[in-house]
């Protein structure tokens, strides 16, 4: 297996309070974890810490391979920044170009071949400000994988989506993820619980596990208070012991 | 109209036209980089800090532009540290050196002896008055802002837009970031000259509003903004001669004259719009 990203007993804070505990966690190519957890438990310190965005106070990580894709809450984007969404998805390239590299005709094909694949080509000159949130989620997933990455991080891609992109977003990783990594972050448990391989449960302390079942029980054993939802058509498996 | 040219003539009025120039490019392309970042604030808490440099520097006889740009570059290096700092409220910190450049500036002036006969010109500007060392300074940042712009323009939007994901991939943004607010604070001190302390800020936003009323496309925000720019500017001028009036105010209201018409064409347009829309809907 190929190590792609290894965090040995990483401690993570903001000022004086500390938000990550001795966390370990090692992701191989082809995994596909899910990160869950309570609001304010650490999910998002634990990207922002594999991204390279916030330093640890302690621990040690190794990267392995190229660039990470990166897609962030939409929330955090300035809609009304003058940006077209052309521009958006070719600049998922900025860590490959560097400062002074222009976008070739080659770089500029791969962005529309990535648009056309999510439906959004129609899109490519508007400026992202006219964009419905699920359109949005297109284009920065463009973003994220323009780059070719080894490591894909998504940060609750499914915010702002309707159910039925919803659907489609979780095909596209599948696809994806057979030859990138993903990293998966989400509230909506009983989703992202029948679509990543494994689970890694994040309240300040991170507990590995290796299954993508997991129950009540073994949640409230691994100090992580999140309700399964219920959701009609998630398979049940998610709620075995529930 | 035989005037207009007549003017020429005199050193003073061909120095301020090559002046409004000037400022209308370097203001044109750094304020919509502060129209777009949304740092208007920013932008206004270093013009002000930078009278303190003013001050200062005339107290001690040195060239009060110089004193004001080195107060101006640190003063926006010390908001940029601030505000990767998660503990500290931004907007207070710029409060107070907002007004703290003020009060030195102040204070070192009335304790210069003798009358300050250019104080006036700092807070208003005046264009009549432009001096050549004023227009070589004009000169560098402009064909500095320029270069940096054709040649980064891409990350400097990329990063402005979305600075995380610009620190995922490696970009120095750290650079970049502070690069672009020393840009932002030398053309804020050099523009002083043009439209003074008070005004400045209008020059560095109000042609961007206007251009961002048409268009959402960065690269044509900074065309428009430096073609709206030297119109505005232009008009200023020429009423700032007839009427003897400080070339700032006159310049920043014929601005505000110029968004008034362009919201008015802005509005219509979209009306227009709105009735040719209604029209296709009934035929269809």
């Amino acid at each position: 297996m190929n190590k792609l990203l290894e965090l040995k007993s990483i401690n993570a804070a903001y000022d004086d309070k500390l938000v990550l505990k001795d966390v370990d966690l090692v992701v191989n190519q082809n995994d596909f974890v899910g990160i869950i957890g309570p609001n304010g438990g650490g999910k998002t310190t634990l990207l922002k810490v594999i991204l390279g965005i916030l330093k640890p106070v302690s621990g040690e990580m190794h990267v392995n391979g190229s660039t990470i894709g990166y897609l962030p809450q939409i929330n955090q984007i300035d809609k009304k920044f003058p940006i077209s969404v052309q521009d958006v998805v070719l600049s998922g390239l900025m860590g490959v170009k560097k400062l002074f590299g222009k976008y070739s005709p080659e770089n500029r094909k791969r962005a529309n071949e990535l648009m056309d694949q999510m439906g959004i080509l129609h899109l490519k000159k508007k400026n992202i400000g006219e964009l419905s949130g699920g359109q949005l989620q297109r284009v920065f997933l463009c973003r994220a994988i323009i780059s070719d990455p080894q490591l894909l991080i998504l940060d609750e891609p499914d915010t702002y989506v309707d159910s039925n992109f919803e659907g489609e977003l979780y095909d596209i990783l599948d696809q994806l993820n057979d030859h990138i990594a993903i990293i998966i972050v989400s509230h909506d448990v009983g989703t992202i619980c029948s679509h990543v391989k494994t689970i890694a449960c994040v309240n300040q302390t991170l507990c590995y596990h290796d299954s993508n079942i997991i129950s009540q029980e073994q949640l409230k054993a691994y100090n992580c208070p999140i309700d399964l939802i219920t959701h009609g058509e998630v398979p049940h498996r998610v709620l075995k012991h529930h | 109209m035989n005037s207009i040219f007549e003017l020429f003539q005199y050193q003073f009025f061909t120095n301020a036209v090559f002046a409004a120039i000037m400022a209308s490019i370097t203001c044109g392309i750094i304020g919509s980089y502060i129209v777009a970042r949304r740092i208007v604030f920013i932008s206004g808490g270093i013009t002000h800090a930078s009278f303190g440099g003013i001050g200062i520097a005339w107290y001690m006889g040195l060239n009060p532009i110089l004193g004001a740009a080195l107060f101006g570059v640190l003063s926006a290096f010390g908001i940029e540290w601030l505000s990767k700092k998660t503990d500290v409220r931004q907007d207070s910190v710029i409060g107070i050196l907002w007004a703290l450049g003020m009060a030195l500036g102040i204070i070192f002036i009335y304790m210069t002896p003798g009358y300050a006969p250019n104080l006036m010109s700092f807070l208003f500007g005046n264009i009549l008055t432009v001096g050549s060392l004023d227009l070589l300074l004009l000169l560098g940042l402009s064909i500095l802002t320029i270069l940096i712009f054709a040649i980064f323009l891409k990350p400097i939007l990329y990063v402005a837009f979305d600075e995380e994901f610009a620190k995922t991939q490696r970009i120095p943004v750290h650079f970049i970031s502070y690069l672009m607010i020393a840009l932002v604070a030398l053309a804020i001190v050099l523009n002083i000259r043009v439209v003074g302390i008070i005004l400045v800020i209008s020059f560095l936003t109000i042609p961007q509003t206007i251009a961002n009323m048409f268009t959402k496309d960065f690269k044509r925000m900074i065309f428009g903004s430096i073609g709206f720019g030297l119109l505005g500017s232009f008009i200023g001028l020429l009423v700032s001669y007839k009427i003897n009036a400080p070339s700032g105010a006159t310049i920043i209201f014929s601005f505000v004259i110029l968004f008034v018409i362009a919201k008015l064409v802005q509005l219509s347009m979209i009306a227009i719009r709105r009735k040719e829309g209604i029209k296709v809907e009934k035929i269809g």
